[in-house]
C-alpha cells in the first residue's frame, strides 16, 4: 500500500497528464512581456501603409504616387506595376487560385489593397497613404452570391475568364468558381421520393469575422547580404507559409525564416497568407532594411480571413415516428472576389460531408457550389474545421425542424437517430468513419442535469400566459484533427505534424513542435503529454514552436488539430525515448529489457522493486560511456505523424432563453456544455476553451455578420458595429464532460477548443426558434439580434400589449 | 517640418520626457519611444481596451488619448504593478484562476481591474463585469476574468502583516 501511495505522490509530482495545472505561459503575459510582432523593433525598421479601395468594383485608370512621395519621411510607394519585375503582383492561393497582392488594372473588392506607402514611422506611412491619388472607374458590383452567375452577370475575374477551372474542376459560368458533391444522389432522391415525411429550410450562416484581439501583421527583413529573408509573423501555420514564400520569392527554403512568436488569438483568421505579408517581404527586398506592416482593425475586418457566408438548404426524409432516411444539403457559399478560401486540396467545401452529424442516416447527398462576388475573398474556418460549422449547423438545426413537423420532443429525435455507441467505429453514408462516441450517455447526463422535463413543464405554462420562453438542444459531432495525408493536403504537403524531443543529461527537457499555440496553452498541455510519458517534471519541459528555423516541419495549429495530430507526435516521440531509456536501464541494472517494467518515473526491475532507474538517471546515463555495445550517445527522439484517421468530438448542449416579446431581447437564462473530447489532458485549459468557444459561438449567434449595401459597401468594420460580446452580455457557463477516448490516437485525446463554436451556435439557434415553435416558426435567420426576433414578434402579431 | 513639444510625465514612477508631434498619441509614446509594450492595440477606437492605462487615477484607452495630454500626469501601465519581485494580486489572480489565454488583452485587463478595486474593494460579480465591460476579451468568455478579479478583490482585503 505504501509503494502506490508514493508512487501516487510522485506521479502528482510530475503534473502530467489529466493535472489541472497553472499554464507555464502567464508569467511573461500577466507582466506585460508578451512578444507580439508589433512589438517587434528592428534597427532601420520602416513602416508600410495601405491603400484601399473604396470601390467594390472598378478599373484602375491610373495611380499617381507623386505627392505621396513628396510627403516627409515617405521612402518608397509600391503598386503593382513595381511588384510586376520580381513576379509577385499575383499570388497562388490555397484554393487553387490567384490573388492580386496589389490590384492589377482593377479592384474586385472594397478596401482591397492597392499600393502600399513605405515610410520612416505609422504617421508618416498613414500620411502618405492618404496622398496617393488613384483614379477609378466603376463597374457595377455582385454582392449577392444568388445574382453572381446569371448570364448577364458582371464578369469579376477577367484574369481568369478563359480558364474553365480553379483547381476543383469544371467551371459553367465566370463567376463559377467550383461545384463539388458527395453522397449517393439517386439513392437519396429515391429515399426522398418514397418517404412519409420531409422537411425542407433555408438556412443562412452569414458572412461573419474571427476577430482575434490581435490584428494581423509581420516584420520582414531580407539581409541583401546573406541573401536571407526573415519574417515574424502573426501566423497559424509558419511552416507552410515558409514553404509558400519559398515558392513565391524563389529564395532558398532554408534561408528563409518565419517566427510566429505570441498571437493575440487566431481563431482561422491567422492561417492564410495576405498581400500585406508579401509586400513586406518585396519591400524589404528591395530597400534592404526591414518593414512592418500591420493591419488596422477596419482593415482586418473588412479584408483578411472572413468565414462562412453559406447560403444553404437543408432537407430531411424520415418515417413517421422521426426515424431519419434521408438527408440533402445543398450550399451555395460565397467565396467572395479570389478563392483565397483554406481547405486542402481535395476538400473544397472541406469537410462539410460531416453534415449527417451524429445520426444513423441510411443515405445521404450534398452538394456546394462556389461562387465569386466582390466582396473580401476568404472562407476561413472560425475557430472550427473547414466547413464543420456550416455542415453541424444544417443538420442541428434540421432536426428540431422534423421533431417540429412531427410533434416528436426534440430530445427524443435525437435519441431515436443517435448512432449507438456499440456501432463505432461507425462509417457514415458520406464516408467518414467515426472513431468513438457515446452519444446516448452524454444526451441524458445533461437533461437530467438541467431538469428537463421541468424546463418543459415550465415553458408550457409561460406559453400559456403568452411569454416566450425557448429550450435549444444541441448534440454535435464535429471532425478535428486534419489530417491523413493521404486525404488532407495543402500545396501537396501532407498534414502531419511533428515533435522533436531532447532530454539533457540532468533530466529536463525541450520539445520543439510544427504546431503553433495563439492562447490555446501549448507550452503547458504538451509538457504534460511528454511528462506522463517520460516521467519528467512538466515543470521542467520546455515547449517551442512557431520559429521555423527550430522547430520540426508541421501543418500548424487550425482545425483542433494540436492535440489530434501534433499531441499524438509528442507522445510518440516521448515513447520513442522511453525505448532507448529503457534498454539503458537494463544494460544498468544488468538484466533483460523485458525484466523492467515502467511505473511513472522509473523502469524497476519486476519482483525486485528496490532495484530501479529513475529517468533523471539514464538522461545522465545517456551521456556517458557506460551503455549498450552499439548504442549512441543521447537521448532524443523526432516524430512525423501521419494520423490514420480524424478525430470526432461530441458534446450535448441545452441553452434556455426567454424573449421579451415587446422587444425582442433575448436573455440566455442557462446554457449548460456537456463535452467529450477524449482523454483530458488539462481539465483548467479545457474549461478555458470551452468557455472561450461558447462566447464565440454566442456572438455569432446573437449578432455577428458583415454586412453589405448593393454596391459592395462594407456596412460593419470597426468595433462600433461589429459585435463583440462584453462580460455584461456574456451569459454564464456550466461544464460538464463524459469521457469516450479516440481508439486510434496514441492518448486517446481528440481536440476540444472548436466544439463549443461549432456546437453552441445551433443550440443559440435551436433555443430562439423553440421560444416560437408553438407559434408555426421553424426557422430564424442568424444574427438572432433583438430588432431581428421583434421583428418575427411583429409578424406574428404578438408585439403589442 | 511639424512642431515638437516635450512633454514630461511619471510612467510607473520614473520621470519621462518625450518629445513628440502634437498628434502623437499615448499608445505609441509607450510603445515606441518608452518601450512599454504591454499595453497593446486592438481597434483604434477606443473600443478593446488592449490600451488600457491608468492616467491620474483614471482608465484611459491609450489609442485615444494625444501624449501632450500627460504633461504632469502620473501614468500606471501593466509594467508598474509588479513591486519588488513580488506579483500583484491582480496578477496572481489571473494565472490562478486561468484568466488569460492568448495575453493579448491581460495588460488592459489587470490595468482596468485595479482601477475598479481602487474604487470599490469588494465589487459583486455584476459590478465587475459592469466594469470591465469597456474591455474586450475573444478567448476566455470573461468568467475567469470576474474569478480572477474576486481573488484579488480578497486578497487585498486581507489585513496586511508588519504596518
Amino acid at each position: 500500500m505504501t509503494a502506490t501511495t508514493e508512487s501516487l505522490e510522485r506521479e502528482t509530482k510530475l503534473q502530467g497528464l489529466g493535472s489541472s495545472r497553472l499554464r507555464k505561459e502567464d508569467a511573461r503575459f500577466i507582466r506585460g512581456k508578451g512578444t507580439y510582432v508589433d512589438d517587434i523593433k528592428l534597427p532601420g525598421m520602416l513602416f508600410g501603409a495601405m491603400v484601399r479601395s473604396p470601390y467594390a468594383h472598378a478599373r484602375i485608370k491610373s495611380i499617381d504616387k507623386a505627392k505621396a512621395l513628396a510627403v516627409p519621411g515617405v521612402v518608397a510607394v509600391l503598386v503593382a506595376d513595381d511588384l510586376k519585375p520580381v513576379k509577385l503582383h499575383w499570388m497562388p492561393t490555397i484554393g487553387g487560385d490567384v490573388q492580386a497582392v496589389l490590384a492589377d488594372k482593377k479592384v474586385c473588392f472594397q478596401m482591397q489593397e492597392v499600393a502600399m506607402v513605405i515610410a520612416r514611422d505609422r504617421y508618416c506611412a498613414a500620411d502618405g497613404a492618404d496622398a496617393v491619388e488613384v483614379d477609378y472607374e466603376e463597374l457595377p458590383a455582385i454582392v449577392d452570391p444568388h445574382k453572381a452567375m446569371a448570364p448577364d452577370a458582371p464578369i469579376i475575374r477577367e484574369d481568369i475568364a478563359g480558364k474553365d477551372e480553379v483547381g476543383h474542376g469544371k467551371r459553367t459560368h465566370p463567376n463559377h468558381i467550383f461545384t463539388w458533391e458527395a453522397g449517393d444522389k439517386q439513392g437519396t432522391d429515391a429515399a426522398f421520393a418514397n418517404a412519409a415525411v420531409t422537411v425542407r429550410e433555408e438556412i443562412l450562416n452569414p458572412r461573419v469575422h474571427p476577430c482575434p484581439l490581435e490584428t494581423c501583421g509581420c516584420v520582414a527583413s531580407f539581409d541583401k547580404i546573406t541573401g536571407q529573408l526573415t519574417v515574424y509573423m502573426t501566423s497559424q501555420a509558419p511552416h507552410l507559409v515558409r514553404t509558400v514564400v519559398a515558392m513565391l520569392s524563389g529564395i532558398p527554403e532554408s534561408k528563409i525564416r518565419i517566427i510566429s512568436g505570441d498571437i493575440g488569438g487566431g481563431f482561422g483568421n491567422k492561417v492564410p497568407i495576405y498581400p500585406g505579408y508579401v509586400i513586406a517581404i518585396v519591400a524589404s527586398i528591395v530597400t534592404g532594411v526591414p518593414i512592418k506592416w500591420i493591419e488596422s482593425r477596419i482593415d482586418n475586418i473588412s479584408t483578411t480571413g472572413f468565414a462562412r457566408d453559406y447560403h444553404g438548404i437543408g432537407e430531411l426524409a424520415a418515417d413517421k415516428d422521426g426515424r431519419i432516411k434521408a438527408l440533402r444539403f445543398v450550399a451555395l457559399a460565397d467565396h467572395g472576389a479570389f478563392n483565397s478560401h483554406v481547405s486542402a486540396t481535395k476538400l473544397p467545401a472541406g469537410l462539410f460531408s460531416i453534415c449527417t452529424g451524429s445520426y444513423d442516416i441510411p443515405k445521404a447527398h450534398c452538394r456546394v457550389d462556389a461562387v465569386f462576388t466582390n466582396k473580401a475573398p476568404g472562407g476561413v474556418a472560425y475557430r472550427c474545421s473547414l466547413r464543420v460549422t456550416e455542415a453541424v449547423y444544417l443538420i442541428e438545426r434540421m432536426i428540431d425542424v422534423l421533431a417540429q413537423k412531427l410533434g416528436i420532443d426534440k430530445a427524443e429525435i435525437r435519441a431515436r437517430n443517435f448512432i449507438k455507441a456499440d456501432k463505432f467505429p461507425y462509417t457514415t453514408s458520406l464516408g467518414w468513419t467515426m472513431d468513438s462516441g457515446n452519444y446516448h450517455a452524454a444526451l441524458d447526463k445533461v437533461l437530467k442535469a438541467v431538469d428537463y422535463a421541468g424546463l418543459r413543464r415550465e415553458q408550457a405554462e409561460k406559453r400559456a400566459k403568452g411569454e416566450l420562453m425557448g429550450i435549444g438542444i444541441s448534440t454535435f459531432t464535429e471532425i478535428v484533427g486534419a489530417g491523413p495525408t493521404k486525404v488532407c493536403d495543402i500545396l501537396g504537403i501532407g498534414l502531419f505534424d511533428s515533435c522533436d524531443i531532447r532530454v539533457n543529461p540532468t533530466g529536463s527537457a525541450i520539445a520543439r513542435l510544427g504546431t503553433m499555440s495563439q492562447g490555446q496553452g501549448h507550452a503547458t498541455t504538451y509538457a504534460q503529454i511528454i511528462a506522463t510519458e517520460l516521467g519528467l517534471p512538466s515543470d521542467e519541459i520546455q515547449i517551442e514552436e512557431g520559429d521555423t528555423d527550430k522547430a520540426p516541419y508541421g501543418a500548424g495549429t487550425w482545425g483542433s488539430r494540436s492535440t489530434p495530430v501534433g499531441g499524438a507526435a509528442a507522445a510518440l516521440a516521448a515513447r520513442k525515448i522511453r525505448a532507448k531509456a529503457q534498454k539503458i536501464a537494463a544494460h544498468l541494472l544488468e538484466v533483460g529489457e523485458g525484466d523492467l517494467e515502467w511505473e511513472v518515473d522509473r523502469f524497476k526491475v519486476r519482483g525486485n522493486p528496490g532495484h530501479a532507474k529513475t529517468m533523471k538517471e539514464i538522461a545522465m546515463a545517456a551521456h556517458t560511456s557506460n551503455l549498450p555495445q552499439g548504442m549512441e550517445q543521447g537521448l532524443d527522439a523526432t516524430e512525423y505523424y501521419d494520423p490514420p484517421n480524424l478525430t470526432y468530438p461530441f458534446g450535448a448542449y441545452v441553452c434556455v432563453v426567454d424573449i421579451d416579446r415587446f422587444t425582442g431581447e433575448t436573455k440566455v437564462r442557462r446554457f449548460y456544455a456537456l463535452d467529450d473530447c477524449g482523454t483530458r489532458i488539462n481539465p483548467m485549459i479545457i474549461e478555458g476553451q470551452i468557455h472561450g468557444g461558447l462566447t464565440e459561438a454566442f456572438a455569432v449567434a446573437f449578432g455577428q455578420a458583415i454586412p453589405f449595401d448593393e454596391n459592395g459597401n462594407h456596412l460593419g468594420n470597426s468595433f462600433m458595429d461589429y459585435f463583440l460580446p462584453t462580460a455584461v452580455e456574456t451569459p454564464h457557463w456550466e461544464t460538464d464532460h463524459t469521457v469516450t477516448p479516440s481508439p486510434h490516437h496514441p492518448i486517446g485525446a481528440k481536440g476540444v477548443a472548436e466544439s463549443p463554436h461549432v456546437g453552441g451556435i445551433p443550440c443559440f439557434s435551436n433555443a430562439v426558434v423553440d421560444a416560437f415553435a408553438h407559434l408555426g416558426v421553424t426557422h430564424m435567420d442568424m444574427p438572432h439580434t433583438a430588432f431581428r426576433v421583434w421583428q418575427q414578434c411583429k409578424a406574428l402579431g404578438i408585439n403589442t400589449r | 517640418m511639424v512642431n515638437k513639444q516635450t512633454v514630461s510625465f511619471t510612467l510607473n514612477g520614473a520621470d519621462v520626457d518625450v518629445v513628440v508631434e502634437p498628434r502623437e498619441l499615448l499608445i505609441h509614446t509607450l510603445r515606441e519611444r518608452l518601450q512599454h509594450t504591454g499595453p497593446h492595440i486592438g481597434c483604434e477606437t477606443s473600443h478593446c481596451g488592449a490600451c488600457t492605462v491608468d492616467l491620474n487615477g483614471m482608465s484611459v484607452k491609450s489609442c485615444t488619448v494625444l501624449t501632450v495630454q500627460c504633461q504632469d500626469a502620473k501614468v500606471l501601465t501593466v509594467e508598474g504593478f509588479e513591486q519588488g519581485g513580488a506579483l500583484h494580486a491582480l496578477q496572481e489572480g489571473f494565472t490562478q484562476e486561468h484568466g488569460l489565454q492568448c495575453g493579448f488583452c491581460t495588460p488592459g485587463m489587470i490595468t482596468r481591474a485595479y482601477r475598479l478595486l481602487q474604487e470599490n474593494p469588494s465589487p459583486s460579480e455584476e459590478e465587475i463585469r459592469y466594469w470591465m465591460a469597456g474591455n474586450l476579451c475573444r478567448c476566455t468568455g470573461y468568467q475567469n476574468i470576474v474569478k480572477a478579479v474576486q481573488y484579488a478583490a480578497n486578497k487585498m482585503s486581507l489585513p496586511r502583516t508588519g504596518t
